[in-house]
């Protein structure tokens, strides 16, 4: 399905400060693909994402979405396809129930209330959490948040999933719900993320990010494990890669 | 109400208490929204000697707070701080108002202690009014009576966003604060050269926010306009709900019912 | 400071209701204007900031007091007057609900007070006047506390106003005034250098915010002499159609049981009072002996109430009794509606 295509071409761009972000970052991400996205802090990942949905417009370069390349006028057409979970839930639910906010972007497109309430409960069913569709967000935990955040992404149909961090601030359990949901998921999905484990179950590829460029992209197996490479862009080998501090027993892939 | 955390305390019990059911709570918000409107006119419009005629007015909170399950005391105590102001530009009745009034036949008071007790019960009254509403509405609901009302979506969403980031900046003011009193070694309130670095942070990042905010409306949609959903139909039981109460309230404002209880009793009693 | 509804009458309320009403229509369509959607979510979560940055007390050097935030001016300077007028709006109506700030009757009067002064006349003539020629330190320091004083200067006297044509306070307009301006100066003298304060912290930080707010926000002359034509023919049309109906419809002081005259207590409308005067002669056990003698004993007492008209202890005595009686069946009422229900809870699990 070549329309589900991502593209990005040699993207620059500078904040209104000054700050050179993003420094030509170039790749290809066809349909169906789990890409990480690593590098330390402020490499760059969440300003490259904020492109891929159409937040910043890139000074140079380009993207393309499917055919289509990502321009203001094209816009509309992109941002159904490409559901972003922010950083921070706080920031994505924005209205005072869970149902409003899920609802909200399909009563943008000016859906029938039946077919919003439709695409409501099945999101928040698939995340686990049609009970708590009428609590405000702000009576949410964590976990639950994050969860809310992704379902007001889904009840947009997107074909592809862009999350900035989702595991972050996430206690183990919530963690490893959230990454069975993740795996459940069909759709293309770019995960920029410090949590490398996660980048290793779920991610076949992986792109490393350094001063807003791209250092190399591959399969995650063969990147995580360049100790040396990891090292250089400021990042670790991933704990489950690493021996068992009390034995010693390597784990294996 | 001057401190973050007791004010996201009390947001938070009056939303708890909007989420409960019962019949009251099942009326239809705009329906709320007017018998509330009408309570207040019909409340505030009693001459400040008509002590007594109001009385009947205590009715409706007594009768809705049963039927929707509102406990008495925390909303009694949220209407006490409102209460000093009132009494104070009311106190000022005792001093000017001096014409004497009889209460027995044995008993006159100045005129201005009936006109401050009156002021006193309308505050209280009106405040709880107030409260009762939200208590049982909630403000997405009391949002989507003015949706129907015709106020534009602009200023109604604006109004949800307000109330949905208090909480969030509740709190982010609840840590500035206890971060800066942890730093200030025992001294008492804000210093006054801390004054524009601590707001202004705190400002700072509440226009950031509001920039990610916007970005993640824009990411679904927003365009500028605010759509709600199910407009819930207003049924005849909502209506007679409203009419009901508006009638009780015209039958106490025209007719002093507690002199006419009082004259039956006087009948009975000798 | 808040006008509560307690203080005010239907007409007055009303009034401002209607004024600000229109003010806010008149600020939406600006707004909407604009498209500068932008605009929406940072009016919204500026007015959430506002409401927490007034939970923070501000200790005032040399007085053991503390003060807080005013919210119209700053609203003003970082979002123009029209979209800061209405986030100041939804900050009121918040606090009108939840905390019961004033009430939902003089919701219109403190929308006016606080939001229409500072956004309409203190923002464009004092501080856009001061920092016109170029922004620097001084310049917005001496804006926004200027513009915060005055703008709450107007608001309290606003207040005076209100109250006074309400007619439920007996202090006379110039005690009032002599009142409420002064206490009003020192806290806006706080309110105005929390601001300013504020204001020159986010100048030296982030220029771009102020700077941004005020291009495209010309408020013109005609813009505010629009509004202001606007809200004083709203006033007076709403005003005249109020007083018609305060006229219309005489207050019935006639009904009080305080009364002083105390001729006209019991007259009710013909019906109403033969039904419940044959009810009462039906139930009372000595109806005619009980009133004349309560009748009789005024009369024995009133050359003693130096020349009073002569008061109808009976409705007085009446009166009271039939007040405490409402309050005892209001709670024996509620008493009874919560009894039934929690039997209804117990028989539901
Ligand atoms: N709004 C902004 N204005 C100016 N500079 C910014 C802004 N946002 C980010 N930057 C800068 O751009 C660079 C890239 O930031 P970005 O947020 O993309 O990093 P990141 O890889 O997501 O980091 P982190 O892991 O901390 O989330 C950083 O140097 C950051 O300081
Ligand atoms: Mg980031």
């Amino acid at each position: 399905m070549s329309h589900h295509i991502i593209q990005a071409d040699n993207l620059k761009y500078k904040y209104p400060d000054g700050r050179q972000a993003l420094n030509g970052v170039t790749f290809r991400i066809t349909h169906g693909e789990s890409v990480g996205i690593v590098g330390a802090n402020g490499a760059g990942k969440s300003t490259l994402l904020m492109h891929l949905a159409g937040v910043l417009f890139p000074d140079e370069g380009e993207i393309r979405i499917g055919e289509v390349p990502l321009t203001r006028k094209t816009l509309p057409l992109i941002r159904q396809r490409v559901g972003m979970v922010f950083q921070d839930p706080d920031d994505q639910l924005f209205m005072t129930t869970v149902y409003d906010d899920v609802a909200f972007g399909p009563r943008n497109y000016k859906l029938p209330e039946e077919e919003v309430e439709k695409r409501v409960i099945s999101s928040l069913d698939t995340v686990g959490i049609l009970h708590l569709k009428d609590r405000p967000p702000y009576k949410l935990s964590g976990g639950e948040k994050r969860a809310a955040a992704i379902a007001t992404v889904l009840a947009m149909n997107p074909d592809i999933l862009v999350m900035d961090e989702p595991t972050s601030s996430l206690d183990p359990k919530s963690r490893r719900r959230l990454i069975t949901l993740l795996q459940g998921f069909t759709h293309t999905k770019i995960i920029a993320t410090h949590d490398l484990d996660m980048v290793f179950e779920l991610c076949e590829r992986t792109i490393v990010l350094k001063d807003g460029r791209v250092i190399t992209d591959g399969p995650t197996e063969k990147i995580l494990c360049d100790a040396e490479l990891m090292e250089e862009c400021g990042l670790e080998l991933p704990l489950g890669l690493l021996g068992c501090p009390v034995c010693n027993a390597k784990k294996t892939i | 109400m001057s401190n973050p955390v007791e004010s996201l305390y009390n947001i938070r019990l009056l939303d708890e208490l909007a989420e409960k059911k019962s019949i009251i709570h099942n009326v239809h918000p705009l329906m709320k929204v007017l018998t509330t409107g009408a309570y207040l006119l019909v409340t505030v419009s009693f001459n400040k000697y008509q002590l007594s005629n109001m009385l009947p007015l205590v009715f409706y909170p007594v009768i809705v707070m049963s039927l929707a399950d509102i406990p008495a005391i925390p909303i009694f105590k949220r209407v006490l701080p409102a209460l000093p102001l009132i009494t104070g530009i009311g106190l000022f009745n005792l001093l000017y108002d001096k014409s004497p009034v009889l209460v027995l036949p044995w008993i006159t008071i100045p005129g201005g202690w009936v006109s401050f007790l009156s002021i006193l019960i309308k505050g209280f009254l009106t405040i709880l009014a107030a409260l009762i509403l939200i208590a049982t509405t909630g403000m997405t609901k009391i949002a989507l009576a003015l949706r129907i009302m015709r106020i534009p979506g602009v200023f109604i969403i604006q109004l949800l966003l307000t109330y949905r980031y208090i909480a969030v900046l509740l709190e982010e003011a609840g840590r500035i604060v206890r971060a800066y009193s942890l730093r200030s070694a025992g001294e008492k309130g804000i210093k006054f050269r801390d004054w524009g670095p601590l707001t202004g942070h705190l400002l700072i990042r509440s226009i950031e926010r509001a920039q990610r905010v916007y970005r993640s409306m824009c990411c679904r949609g927003f365009a500028g306009e605010y759509h709600t959903g199910r407009e819930k139909g207003i049924n005849t039981g909502d209506i007679l709900y409203f009419a009901g109460w508006s009638i009780s309230f015209l039958i106490i404002r025209y007719f002093n019912i507690p002199a006419m209880i009082g004259w039956l009793m006087m009948g009975v009693r000798r | 400071m808040h006008m509560a509804d307690a203080l005010l009458s239907p007409a007055v309320g009303g009034t401002m209701w209607a004024v600000t009403a229109g003010v806010a229509a008149y600020s939406i369509k600006k707004v909407q204007n604009e498209l500068d959607e932008q605009k929406i979510p940072l009016m919204g979560v500026l007015g959430a900031f506002v409401f927490a940055a007034q939970m923070i007390n501000f200790t005032i050097p040399g007085t053991g007091s503390s003060g807080h935030l005013g919210g119209g001016t700053l609203l003003a300077i970082l979002l123009g007057p029209y979209a800061g007028f209405l986030t100041l709006a939804s900050v009121l109506v918040i606090q009108a609900l939840f905390f019961a700030d004033g009430g939902l009757l003089a919701l219109g009067c403190n929308i006016f007070n606080l939001g229409f002064y500072t956004c309409f006349i203190a923002y464009p003539l004092i501080y856009k006047l001061l920092v016109h020629k170029g922004y620097s330190t001084g310049r917005i320091f001496a804006g926004s506390l200027l513009a915060a004083i005055i703008g709450l200067q107007l608001g309290a006297f606003s207040v005076v106003l209100q109250t006074l044509f309400s007619g439920i306070t007996e202090l006379p307009f110039r005690t009032f005034v002599m009142l409420m301006q002064p206490i009003h100066l020192a806290i806006g003298v706080v309110e105005g250098l929390i601001t300013a304060a504020v204001v020159v912290f986010i100048w030296k930080a982030r220029p771009e915010i102020i700077e941004k707010a005020a291009s495209g926000q010309t408020i013109g002359s005609s813009d505010i002499k629009k509004v202001l034509a606007g809200f004083a023919v709203i006033a007076i049309i709403t005003g005249g159609v109020f007083s018609w109906f305060a006229s219309a419809n005489p207050d019935g002081l006639e009904w009080s049981m305080f009364n002083t005259s105390g001729k006209e207590e019991l007259e009710m409308p013909g019906g109403i009072h033969q039904t419940l005067a044959s009810i009462q002669e039906k139930i009372a056990i000595l109806p005619d002996y009980s009133f004349k003698s309560s009748e009789q004993e005024v009369d024995g007492d009133a050359p003693e109430t130096e020349g009073w008209p002569a008061v109808n202890a009976g409705t007085s005595v009446s009166g009271l009794a039939g007040g405490a009686m409402t309050l005892l069946l209001a709670a024996i009422t509620g008493l009874i509606i919560r009894s039934i229900k929690k039997r209804e809870k117990a028989r539901a699990v």
